[in-house]
């Protein structure tokens, strides 16, 4: 039902932003062909709701769509589902336009009402989903975290084609929420339907649909003839198959048996693939959202003293680090990793130093040094850059005994308020959930983050610097962006200058595929579509 | 014969009952919560404990053990932490090929260990026997994953014999078994040897060979059946083995086996696929103990069930 | 000097035989130059085990065959592996021949005990090897290691408590069929204390079975503690053990195979020493065979 009456004050209209920057369809990329990836995991569940891990990311957007988009390859906000939106002047009130003829893999059109559906089931706490969080600036998200509401107040269907969603608060960020795998539309009946089990059985908008899977062994994943977006999606049928050891996996590419090795290169396999010019060509390397850091609990003494954390920032050998990867990765000495707006190439870090740490560790009134404790993931190489780390400290005096565990473990000691004295980030390094900076303070550097459970591992509260997260988060308008980004920058400037971290490098992202595959390389180390953008990979014959 | 047969299979369930309160405990006990890995790295504070009280995690440790055992009676194992999955369709879309693995690879092992074993021990001393020896102490001291590895890397990429892993047909069970038989031979290559040995220095032996019985059929109707008794009791060890899972061969191989289940599971503190593989791997290991305590008297007459 | 020993019709003790052996002497020679290196591996090395040196790793990052200086390579840290491999004798030793050996002892105990009296002390203690063998070793491991601190000695520990099931089936087994034998039947017949039939007559016969699993056990609770320490329950990087350098490298075995074939032969190395001496003391204090040694 048309809503004539507009009771937001001017409601400014204007067609998708700055969207002259969409994709240009490769000219080479063909219709049809069939593909087989390898993962060693076995695919958790493609409930775009509850699905988290690197893994399945990729294949849910494959399967599902939200109300906004990624141009792929790119950090570049454009429609999804919704074809255009108006914003409030106030910036809290969406208004979202929804495509006509969008089709669920079972035949129904979608409407606003799958739109409402989606998000209230997702901040549901019945659903259990790990994003509810992510809504919290839609109105009323707080009664439905604790129950007192079983749907958001924040989002009304206007009619089956016009969603509108008011926040409570203005949020930069709310679009790229909205084109977060959380926020992507379900298929109420199929819901129903499949209950505890719609990971298993998933319906929803997008280029690809589920058409088998068996448990332990493989997925097939069919082409949507009705794609809403033309000529998308170019391939006609993906087979996942698990269970692959990584290595394994590299050798049946070799052969020719597979086309994508899901899990990358192992780092066994790297040398000698990258020496190998044939082989080497058909690697994609991409710098990653991500960066590898070693958190500092500002709980556990001597770490409490800026002067020791700034000590260590200046121990740590970065360039050998990244020699005994292999060169995968750059080091870095900033939060934020280069290809996320707000990162400031110009900012220099901490220069490697060990005699100015020693000086600095000795004027905090440690001249000796001290014994710490280091937390590591124990899956290679995280185990071999904990040791180098080990040996770098050991140099300026710091004698720090390694604690080599599996991941829960060490994320359990690193929630622990007064616990796990330094972590090692890498296997768990923070990765962008979306392009934006904010996503990296607001769960691994704010205060509130900083809590028992929290991922905040250095503890660090700067109740300043969350006053400007605020502050530049509430700065909405297209024009601000400039300003923001800005703002951010100034904000991780002085976060190092804090130091609760040691950054140490951004890794990149090597994909190796086989010859017959053809495609844009940043569609093979999609910044967003974690790691392939599958929508757009075409076969070349 | 019945009432011992009652006997056992209430002593079996009083153990499985032993095993899953023990697991339940040491789980509940592990500081690692697994309601963080659930929820996620960007979950807030109010979205773990929702996701607890979801669960069932935030009962006292009885209640959330009567609960779990109420489920188990009815063949509801729950569902996984991460995948959500039902733990049961889990483990029953994987049962299959274990089992098939454990029954291949077994069969391997018996294969290739008593023929080694039954060998040494008649050429004792000599150059044949210490060769075969050697054999079993480097199969034992191998590392899994570098003789799969070479294995499958000289048999499936290079000559193409066989596929390069894979679950579905007899040309995938090949290696992986045949791997497994390797892996495993040195044991019963030795234990058969010792036990050959024993036997054939008794008098019995001797005797047999003293009224002129061939020496074929004084190792094979003679010694044999009584050298082969230890053997028994390490199939059943082996049951267990296998049950709990060859992860790396597995692995390796890609066969969708429990073994990687398990170890996924462990890493994540993924608790009910935790407590449902320990269960299924006692049970076979109960059973597997109690199969081979009642072959035992047919193989050696004077061991009575008592 | 006393009239016994040089007198030549009397017959050689043990040790005295087995030293005429010259395969057990071998063995001998081989665990004490293992034990040796455990002990003296500070004097011994150039470089300490963990020690990353820059030119340990060539300039791609990747780790140096065995060559001048570095008389078994490095590893993918620059680190010297002759180094890590006699520092690593140590906690082989501890796991592959005390903890290994305690569960042997254990396992034969109580296989011994149940295969012999049988009736309920024989049923009880089987079920609860039983139970044993369904008991989930691997969370024992992670809870004590969170409990605790994550040591060798947990491992051990845990390897002691929970491998002996395996040597006690087997041995429950062979004593069983051994205790109906005629021959046990007629020293009871004759008075034999139960003690006297077991230690004299029936150990003996367990002796070969005790060998295999004291010696091919060397090398699985050897490679069985990488699995644990992998998990966080044993020894940390960047402490060596023959199991854990195997462990972390085998996936390099391709490139450096050095890294994976040298400890295994160092662990196949120790398990044949035992192995040697065992054998050769089985032969020595065999019933059947005195007096042809």
């Amino acid at each position: 039902m048309k809503n004539l009456l507009a009771s937001t004050a001017l409601v400014l209209a204007f067609a998708v932003p700055a969207l002259a920057q969409d994709y240009t369809p490769d000219p080479a990329a063909k219709q049809g062909g069939e593909i087989t990836v390898t993962y060693h995991d076995d695919v958790a569940t493609l409930d775009p709701a509850i699905g988290y891990d690197w893994q399945n990311w990729s294949m849910i957007k494959s399967l599902f769509d939200g109300l906004m988009d990624y141009v792929p390859g790119t950090t570049t906000l454009r429609p999804g589902l919704a074809e255009s939106y108006d914003v409030s002047a106030d910036g809290m009130t969406f208004t979202f336009h929804l495509r006509k003829g969008v089709k669920f893999s079972n035949g129904r059109e979608m409407t606003a009402d799958d739109v409402k559906y989606s998000l209230d089931r997702v901040t549901s706490p019945a659903t259990q989903s790990p994003g509810a969080g992510f809504f919290a600036s839609i109105k009323g998200s707080e009664k439905m975290a604790d129950g007192s509401a079983t749907s958001l107040e924040g989002v009304k269907v206007l009619d089956p084609l016009t969603v509108e969603i008011t926040l409570n608060r203005p949020d930069a960020t709310f679009l790229q929420v909205m084109a977060l795998n959380f926020s992507y539309i379900v298929a109420k009946e199929a819901v129903e339907e499949s209950g505890a089990d719609f990971g298993k059985h998933p319906v929803g908008t997008g280029a690809f649909k589920l058409t088998d899977w068996t448990l332990g062994q493989q997925l097939v994943f069919e082409r949507n003839a009705d794609y809403w977006r033309a000529g998308e999606p170019y391939l006609d049928k993906i087979t996942f198959q698990v269970g692959q050891e990584p290595v394994v996996a590299l050798l049946r590419l070799q052969k020719g048996e597979i086309d994508i090795a899901g899990d990358g290169i192992p780092p066994a396999k790297f040398t000698e693939v990258m020496g190998d010019p044939a082989q080497a060509a058909l690697v994609v390397s991409q710098a990653s959202l991500q960066t590898g850091y070693i958190t500092m609990n500002l709980n556990v003494a001597p770490f409490d003293k800026p002067e020791v954390r700034q000590a260590l920032n200046m121990a740590i050998n970065k360039e050998r680090i990244t020699q005994i990867i292999n060169g995968r990765a750059k080091p870095t000495g900033q939060v934020l990793p280069p290809g996320m707006p707000g990162y400031d190439p110009a900012f220099a870090g901490y220069a490697y130093d060990p005699a100015a740490a020693k000086a600095l560790l000795a004027k905090a009134g440690l001249p000796d040094g001290f014994e710490t404790e280091l937390y590591v993931y124990n899956t290679d190489p995280n185990p071999r850059i904990a040791q180098a780390i080990q040996q770098d400290l050991a140099q300026i005096g710091v004698k720090a005994s390694l604690q080599s565990l599996a991941q829960a473990n060490v994320i359990q000691a690193g929630g622990e308020p007064d616990s796990a004295a330094m972590i090692w980030s890498g296997g768990m390094a923070w990765a962008a959930d979306f392009p934006d900076p904010s996503d990296f303070y607001g769960p691994i550097l704010s205060c509130q983050a900083g809590g028992p459970g929290g991922w905040n591992w250095a503890h660090y509260c700067n109740k300043d610097l969350d006053a400007a997260a605020a502050a530049a988060d509430a700065m909405t308008a297209p024009e601000q962006t400039a300003d923001r980004m800005k703002a951010w920058s100034d904000i991780m400037a002085k976060v190092m200058a804090d130091a609760p971290w040691v950054p140490v490098f951004n890794e990149s992202r090597y994909t190796m595929h086989g010859p017959r595959l053809g495609g844009a390389n940043e569609l093979y180390a999609d910044p967003v579509a974690t790691p392939i953008n599958f929508d757009y990979i075409y076969v070349k014959e | 014969m019945a009432s011992y047969l009652a006997r056992r299979l209430i002593q079996s369930a009083l153990i499985l009952l032993g095993v899953a309160f023990i697991t339940f405990f040491l789980l509940y006990i592990l500081p690692a919560d697994p309601v963080r890995q659930i929820a996620g790295r960007s979950a807030s504070a109010q979205t773990v404990e929702n996701i607890r009280r979801e669960l069932g995690l935030d009962q006292p440790f009885v209640v959330q053990f009567l609960r779990y055992l109420a489920g188990l009676v009815q063949g509801d194992f729950g569902r996984s932490y991460l995948q959500k999955t039902q733990v049961a369709e889990l483990i029953a879309s994987r049962l299959p090929a274990t089992l098939l693995l454990m029954a291949a690879g077994i069969g391997c092992e018996l294969a290739l260990g008593l023929t080694m074993g039954i060998v040494a021990a008649l050429t004792k001393g000599r150059f044949t026997d210490q060769m075969l020896m050697m054999t079993s102490f480097v199969t034992v001291s191998a590392p899994q994953f570098v003789v799969s590895l070479i294995l499958l890397y000289v048999f499936a990429v290079q000559l193409s014999w066989f596929p390069v892993g894979g679950y579905g047909t007899f040309r995938h069970l090949v290696l992986p078994a045949v791997t497994l038989g390797i892996l495993g031979s040195g044991w019963y290559a030795r234990m058969m040897r010792s036990s050959m040995i024993e036997v054939l220095a008794t008098d019995f032996i001797r005797t047999a060979r003293a009224k002129g019985l061939s020496r074929a059929r004084v190792i094979l109707r003679h010694a044999l059946p009584n050298a082969i008794l230890p053997v028994i009791a390490m199939i059943g060890i082996d049951i267990g083995v296998f049950m709990g899972g060859v992860v790396v061969v597995e692995s390796v191989f890609a066969w969708p086996g429990i073994g990687q289940l398990a170890w996924q599971a462990i890493q994540r503190i993924d608790i009910p696929i935790i407590m449902a593989v320990t269960l299924v791997s006692a049970v076979a290991i109960v059973l597997g103990n109690l199969l081979a305590d009642l072959i035992t008297p047919f193989i050696d007459p004077r061991i009575k069930i008592r | 000097m006393s009239v016994a020993l040089s007198d030549p019709t009397r017959p050689a003790g043990p040790m005295r035989r087995l030293m005429r052996r010259k395969l057990a002497v071998l063995g001998l020679v081989v665990i004490g130059v293992v034990v040796g290196a455990a002990l003296a591996a500070p004097w011994l090395v150039a470089h300490a085990p963990e020690e990353q040196m820059f030119d340990g790793l060539t300039l791609q990052g990747a780790p140096m065959p065995p060559s001048a200086p570095y008389v078994f390579g490095t590893d993918l840290l620059g680190r010297d592996l002759f180094s890590r491999i006699l520092y690593g004798a140590r906690t082989s030793l501890i796991i592959g021949v005390v903890a290994n050996g305690l569960s042997v002892l254990i396992g034969t105990a109580v296989g011994l005990v149940a295969g012999y009296f049988q009736g309920w002390i024989g049923a009880a203690l089987m079920r609860f090897t039983d139970l044993m063998m369904a008991f989930p070793a691997l969370l024992l491991a992670i809870c004590l290691a969170a409990i605790f601190q994550p040591s060798l000695w947990i491992v051990a520990l845990v390897i002691a408590l929970v491998n002996w099931v395996q040597t006690a089936r087997v041995i429950y087994t062979q004593t069983s069929s051994l205790a109906t034998r005629d021959f046990i039947a007629a020293e009871r017949t004759l008075g034999a204390s139960t003690g006297r039939i077991l230690w004299h007559h029936i150990l003996p016969h367990l002796l070969p079975t005790i060998i295999v699993w004291g010696t091919l056990g060397i090398s699985t609770t050897v490679l069985l503690e990488a699995t644990l320490s992998f998990l966080g329950v044993g020894v940390q990087p960047p402490m060596p053990s023959w199991g854990n350098i195997i462990f972390e490298n085998q996936t390099y075995f391709q490139s450096a195979p050095w890294l994976v074939f040298i400890p295994g032969a160092a662990i196949i190395l120790l398990a044949l020493a035992f192995n040697l001496v065992g054998d050769a003391l089985r032969d020595v204090l065999d019933p059947t065979q005195r007096g042809r040694g």
